[in-house]
């Protein structure tokens, strides 16, 4: 079995078979994660540029530590430190780097559509590690093998995505994912971080009520409120926003069953989730960040073949 | 394509095989037995059951290892990869490598890059179904062999269970 696309550039274009594939090979990737010499040797002719034109931390780090345990040689180029600042423009940055004989590419923009643009342009392969507000595919993906890890199937699976679901391309690709691949989904949060046709355009239920919306799901997907993208005034404040839907020891404590709790990261501890949700035993984060890793080392893996190139 | 080895004669071999494997290893604590797959899982399993039957379960422990990822051709073609499970320590062990049909001894060879990322063992083995010594590309020969079959290069030999769970070999010629 192969993917049917030669790169990632979204859950969007991806098969129910590419994303079970995906999600049986990286199976096997977090047993190779558990040896004693934790890595393969798979992609040792490889070279991949993790191109970050916007800041990440454990995305990057995420993708770096997959493509070394796949034994691949990696370059790290951040826009702010490079000749982007300068002016250059982004095909002109890729061609420069490829004429390196590089095979592909790993790329987080800020503009929607970034990785979908390369594509066209240029044969390496790549993957898009988060384009503006568009998908983030790989933490969709770690995403659902977390949640199938942990409850055994994504098939009827009631799952409740909370928060800033407008600025969001990690609720986006979850959405996708999660409906491919048979879940239900709820998004839940104030009506100005929720678009407005929502519903009808992605197929999920809308719900502005937390305490319903916890009572209905086996897992709660909690985003990040993105301090950085609020300009415009959509809540009151911080405070507010905890009031109305973070949450609390005590809200879960009040639903009489235990539901999963999930968060892609960074937290903001205190406004969408207070300490003592996110550092229960209902929490499975810090097995995300785990996934993670096997996750990416089998897209890229699965992306690799030579004749995956143009 | 004919059956070369039908299931019955195939049980008699993994019956030799296991008695071999008794006698030359008696230290069942500090044994192993690894099927490759996906075939050499089939073979193992039935070794490891006519052990246990022969021996009242105390026998060797027993584990799956896949070569996916070991692979020297592994992106000339992208494959899925299989189970690997390996539920024992092989540091200082003597680790029998049991495949279906030694061939170019190109998958030993991966077999042996995959299973030292587990530990060091003491000592490798290699117990296969069937041995086409005049084919081989590696420097690599089989310790027990339950059978030797000679065929022309481009003949496949393939393990095939059938619709009954009965383990079979056919030849595929071109």
């Amino acid at each position: 079995m192969q993917l049917s696309t030669k790169h990632l550039l979204g859950i969007k274009n991806l098969t129910s078979q590419d994303i079970s594939l995906i999600l049986s090979t990286a199976e096997q990737f977090k047993e190779v994660l558990q040896r004693p010499v934790k890595k393969v040797p798979s992609l040792r002719e490889v070279t991949i540029v993790n191109l970050f034109y916007e800041n990440s931390t454990r995305t990057r780090i995420s993708f770096e530590l997959a493509e070394k345990r796949l034994s691949a040689d990696t370059i790290n180029f951040a826009a702010s430190s490079s000749s982007a600042a300068k002016g250059e423009t982004l095909l002109d940055t890729v061609n420069n780097i490829l004429s390196m004989k590089v095979d592909m590419v790993v790329m987080r923009h800020s503009a929607s559509g970034a990785p979908h643009f390369l594509a066209e342009h240029i044969p390496a392969a790549i993957v898009n590690a988060g384009d503006g507000i568009n998908e983030h595919p790989t933490q969709a993906l770690l995403d659902a093998f977390s949640i199938q890890e942990k409850t055994g199937s994504l098939q009827g699976r009631k799952v409740a995505l909370i928060g800033d679901i407008m600025h969001s391309r990690v609720a986006q690709s979850n959405i996708y994912l999660l409906k491919k691949m048979g879940a239900e989904v709820v998004v839940c949060g104030p009506p100005t971080l929720i678009p407005k046709h929502i519903a009808d355009a992605l197929g999920v239920s809308v719900s502005y009520n937390i305490k319903e919306t916890l009572a209905w799901c086996d897992v709660a997907n909690v985003l990040r409120i993105q301090l950085e993208r609020q300009n415009q005034v959509l809540f009151s404040s911080l405070r507010e926003y905890n009031i109305a839907y973070g949450i609390s020891r005590q809200l879960l404590d009040s639903l009489h069953k235990e539901i999963v709790i999930m968060h892609p990261g960074p937290i903001n501890r205190g406004v969408e989730l207070n300490s003592d949700v996110a550092d229960s035993k209902q929490s499975i984060i810090l097995q995300q960040v785990e996934n993670g890793v096997a996750v990416r080392m089998a897209v890229l893996y699965l992306l690799s073949g030579r004749t995956a190139q143009a | 394509m004919k059956t070369q080895i039908n299931h019955s004669e195939l049980l008699a071999i993994i019956d030799q095989l296991a008695d071999q494997l008794m006698a030359a290893y008696p230290d069942v604590e500090k044994t192993v037995l690894v099927g490759i797959q996906q075939g050499g899982v089939v073979v193992s399993n039935l070794i490891h059951e006519a052990l246990q039957k022969k021996s009242k379960g105390r026998t060797f422990g027993h584990g799956q290892l896949d070569i996916t990822f070991y692979r020297d051709d592994v992106r000339n073609k992208i494959l899925a990869p299989d189970t690997m499970h390996l539920p024992f320590d092989v540091e200082g062990k003597t680790v029998i490598l049991v495949d279906d049909v030694l061939f170019t001894g190109r998958t030993i060879k991966a077999a042996l890059d995959a299973l030292f990322d587990y530990g060091r063992p003491d000592r490798v083995k290699l117990c296969v179904l069937v041995d086409r010594p005049e084919h081989r590309q590696f420097p690599i020969q089989a310790d027990h062999a339950g059978q030797v079959i000679k065929a022309q290069r481009n003949d496949k030999l393939k393990l095939r269970v059938n619709e009954q769970g009965q383990a079979e070999l056919l030849l595929l010629s071109e």
